[in-house]
């Protein structure tokens, strides 16, 4: 990829900030940097495709320690689960052999796998050679007749950020548009909810968790032509400019999918989020309003109402024993506020939350839903981020897998937010679950017994466990 | 001997290989106030710190040069330097570890010289030790990146004996061990308890089982390894009475230690069955001059016992085996010790060992290649990682979790294999997992004449009738 398409991918017309200084621009700091690459983020944003043979071209590195280590589920096929590598040996990389080893591993995988299409990554050391991986792509497609998409996504380019934007234009530039979706089947037809189509981007179903929403969507006559990428079909990607209203879900990572098919086909767009009540209330809305049913819109009220009443019963114990619970929240950025939602609306304080990740709109709302004086954290280390639990006196850390052990070994409680996890929190039924995961680790006897100092160690301070019953 | 067969084909699939950087980074865990940094873009990082994470959750240590665009095609000397220097500023280790990658290689790094680079323009940081490793993900497994880790610590941190007065048995009842990557903090844990029973005081490099054993200290954080083999430990290394060299793949930095010091080494290939770990405390006696302590006499028994409980189960068992090669090897040797047998064998990179492993062939490939091996010979068990689970689902087979990555059971880092008392808890965990499937099972048999008809009521019959019936007169 050359300098300047990196460039023009992160030069973000549809983001209020852009006249800033570019994020992604920003030069990783030797020796004190932290967060994944645009390997990394390219591969996270497309890998949920599930039907797809997803090839990292490179050496062992890239996929050995990678493949097969997300929470993202599907419904259906799960051959996005299986690593494929080329694998790239010394004598490939010296010899240039690579592109030949690339095009025979497409070969191998279109032969034994029989994928909807193959989704090609390039990776460091073949971009650093000069692989044209798009032209092997595009032989590739000509000589075995399955679409393979190249997505140029060396680790150097940049950020994860940058990797996520470089899948979607990817998507947008290979992929969308080149079939038709499939005619709504006639057992799904009900008398008098006409069908509308929308697309999601930037949903991946971690846990499943989406499963606790599309119901709703369905009941109300919404169609899900495809989510990008939880749980996709390549052609439901395909398909994607059929939709009448884009999604996108919490964050900007892949706004520029959500922009160019505005511009390329006039859809609108909105920005939402499944975390909490009141967001997923605020989701629905805005469907039946961009989509403009009348009909749409009442039964989305009448939806909302029901739920919320129901969620509502079903939070109350909950929000006895969680109120006033003060929680840090680090999650890079990227769900920062929609997190936040779901916090306060079981009544907990969001005590500061990381803005690393976040664009200059993700922290205006955050502002709004947090108050002028947020605490906002860049600094992402753990000192940093432990230095903030001391100080504002939280009662437990969230934030991605990564940080767990932070917090742990601090004694302090944790909450996996990120795409490790294994329960899913999106949806008013998601709310139960987050509710209830909080109450299991807050509420939990072992931080008592980790903090207890050893009882036979003089100068034992005031924990000292048997100091009852020796007085 | 094994024959080796060659991977053929362009893709991995389901890769068994983790990368040479990732073992290099592993190797200096196992050193106290430590923290290695991949040469490398941010990912390669990223990755091996998840990789770590999920299989000994436990925070880990890792830096990055962070190479971006520029520096990738400009020359990133300047990030190795800035890099160790923010470290030595931010984090004041013992040690930094300093391993390539795949893309510092092929830009043509020369590792070596960025570091004298650093300690010429930044010589307030002298007392910081800063080991350079060449490691990069286009050669090797995660098994000879941490063994060339552990050469070059030996290489950086231990002086020759006439240079530094070190003189092989001035420490009598010190016992140097090199430990390679097959050995878990459990296992590394039982080694120092045996070697201790002896009245020795072993001196394990590197000690995972000191750093990443998964203890609560009472400090919150720290930027580097809290545990691990201390640097002062590789002063006094050239007066140990012996050195412990354990797996095969540490050859090449035992042959450096023995050069550079002088001290006699005993080395063994593996410490998982009787006789490995017989050899093992044979040994120990004779560095000791004591006898063996009764309770390893009593320990062996009990072993012995467990084989005679364990080998109808294991005996002519067919088990398949993916792992890296020192690990291959000593399943191999223990599965084929109890009367099973090897049935597929794959390893991720090659290594001399391969061809001594205890089974008719061994391929280079990954675990798609062990799939269709298993599935071809019939195995009745699979042992591998943690992403062998799926290959073990799809033939029917119970996966016995071993090598990295453990990510979805809890306590694989700290399982215990060797030794007479780790190898009786793997013989019972083998004869467990295998005789809880239907194996040799007798499958029941249907007679023609036993139809499953509804129960007829009986009639009445009288004796006389029941006579005519029975065939009577």
């Amino acid at each position: 990829m050359k300098q300047s398409d990196i460039a023009e991918l992160l030069d973000e017309p549809a983001c209020a900030h852009n006249k800033k200084s570019k994020s992604g621009c920003a030069k990783p700091k030797p020796g004190a940097s932290a967060g994944g690459c645009a390997f990394d983020g390219a591969q996270i944003a497309l890998l949920p495709i599930a039907d797809v043979a997803h090839i990292v071209h490179g050496p062992i590195a890239c996929a050995g320690s990678s493949w097969d280590n997300r929470g993202t589920r599907s419904s259906g096929p799960e051959l996005y689960r299986l690593g494929f590598t080329t694998d790239l040996t010394e004598q490939d990389v010296i010899m240039g052999r690579s592109e030949k080893r690339l095009f025979h591993a497409i070969r191998q995988a279109v032969d034994e796998h029989a994928p909807a299409a193959v989704f090609v990554y390039n990776t460091c050391v073949p971009a650093l050679v000069g692989d044209d991986v798009d032209a092997v792509c595009r032989s590739a497609t000509e000589r075995w007749g399955v679409p393979v998409v190249p997505v140029d996504a060396a680790g150097f380019y940049g950020t994860k950020n940058l990797g996520n934007r470089i899948a979607g234009e990817a998507m947008v530039r290979h992929v969308v548009g080149t079939a038709e979706p499939a005619p709504v089947p006639t057992s799904a037809q009900r008398p008098g909810i006409t069908v509308h189509d929308v697309n999601l981007i930037g949903e991946y179903n971690i846990a499943g968790e989406f499963w606790h929403v599309l119901p709703l969507l369905d009941e109300l006559g919404i169609r899900v032509l495809c989510t990008l990428s939880g749980d996709a079909r390549f052609h439901e990607v395909q398909a994607m400019h059929r939709a009448e209203v884009n999604m996108m879900v919490c964050s900007k990572a892949m706004i520029n999918v959500a922009r160019k098919l505005e511009e390329r086909y006039g859809t609108p767009w909105f920005e939402g989020s499944f975390y909490g009540v009141i967001d997923t209330s605020q989701a629905l809305r805005d469907f039946a309003r961009l989509i403009g049913d009348p009909s749409l819109s009442e039964r989305t009220e009448a939806l909302i109402a029901r739920e919320e009443a129901k969620v509502d019963a079903l939070l109350a114990p909950w929000r006895h024993r969680l109120a006033g619970k003060r929680a840090l929240l680090y999650t890079g950025g990227v769900k920062s506020w929609s997190v936040i939602s779901a916090l306060q609306d079981l009544g907990m304080t969001v005590v500061a939350t990381g803005t690393k990740k976040s664009t200059e709109e993700d922290k205006a709302r955050i502002r709004e839903l947090m108050g002028e004086d947020t605490k906002m954290i860049d600094d992402g280390s753990p000192r940093a981020l432990l230095e903030v639990v001391r100080e504002q006196r939280a009662d437990i850390l969230i934030a991605g897998g990564r940080n767990m052990y932070t917090a742990l070994k601090a004694k302090l409680p944790f909450l996996d937010i990120n795409q490790e996890r294994e329960f899913g929190y999106a949806g008013y039924t998601g709310m139960v679950e987050l509710a209830r995961q909080f109450a299991l680790t807050l509420e939990s006897p072992v931080w008592e017994a980790v903090r207890l100092p050893v009882p036979w160690q003089e100068n034992a301070g005031p924990g000292y466990a048997l100091s009852a019953e020796v007085a | 001997m094994a024959e080796i067969v060659k991977r053929n084909k362009a893709m991995s699939v389901s890769p068994l290989k983790a990368s040479q950087p990732v073992g290099g980074a592993l190797a200096f865990l196992g050193l106290h106030r430590s923290i290695p940094m991949l040469h490398g873009s941010q990912g390669c990082t990223a990755f091996a710190k998840v990789f770590f994470v999920r299989h000994f959750r436990e925070p880990v240590p890792l830096q990055t040069t962070a190479m971006d665009q520029v520096s990738s095609v400009m020359g990133a000397d300047d990030n190795v330097i800035e890099g160790l220097r923010v470290i030595c500023e931010k984090s004041n280790p013992a040690v930094i570890g300093l391993l390539t990658t795949g893309l510092s290689e092929t830009q043509g790094t020369d590792i070596k010289r960025s570091v004298g680079d650093f300690r010429k323009a930044h010589p307030e940081y002298d007392h910081i030790a800063v080991v350079p490793v060449t490691t990069p993900d286009f050669t090797g497994s995660a098994e000879t990146g941490y063994a060339a880790a552990v050469t070059a610590m030996i290489d950086y941190l231990v002086k020759p004996a006439d240079a530094c007065g070190s003189h092989p048995g001035s420490r009598p009842r010190q016992v140097n061990v090199l430990a390679a990557s097959m050995l878990t903090p459990g296992d590394l844990e039982v080694l120092k308890e045996i070697i201790a029973s002896f009245g020795l005081k072993p001196n394990v490099l590197p000690d995972l089982s000191d750093s990443l054993d998964g203890h609560l200290t009472d400090m919150d954080f720290s930027p580097v390894t809290v545990g691990g083999t201390p640097l002062s430990e590789f002063a006094s290394i050239g007066d140990a009475a012996a050195t412990l060299v354990i797996g095969r793949s540490l050859g090449a930095a035992a042959d450096l230690l023995h050069a550079r010091t002088g001290v006699p080494d005993y080395r063994f290939d593996s410490l998982m069955g009787l006789e490995s770990v017989d050899s093992l405390i044979l040994a120990l006696k004779g560095i000791a001059g004591v006898p063996v302590p009764e309770r390893l006499e009593r320990q062996r028994a009990q072993l012995q016992d467990a084989m005679l409980d364990t080998h109808f189960m294991i005996g002519q068992a067919r088990i398949a085996i993916a792992a890296d090669p020192d690990l291959l090897y000593a399943f191999s040797r223990l599965v084929t010790g109890m009367g099973g047998e090897v049935v597929a064998a794959v390893a991720p990179a090659r290594a001399p060992i391969l061809a001594d492993v205890r089974t008719a062939s061994v391929k280079i490939g990954d675990l798609e290649d062990l799939e269709i091996a298993a599935r071809e010979a019939r195995a009745e068990m699979v042992i591998g990682n943690s992403h062998a689970l799926a290959a073990a689902e799809r033939l029917g087979v119970p996966l016995l979790r071993a090598g990295f990555p453990q990510y979805d059971v809890l306590g694989g880092y700290q399982k215990t294999w060797i030794g007479y008392r780790g190898t009786r808890q793997a013989l019972f965990e083998l004869a467990n997992m295998l005789s809880g499937q239907e194996r040799h099972v007798v499958q029941p048999y249907h007679s023609v004449y036993k139809l499953d008809q509804p129960v007829r009521p009986a009639k009445e019959v009288s004796h006389a009738e029941k006579a005519v019936a029975c065939g009577g007169a």
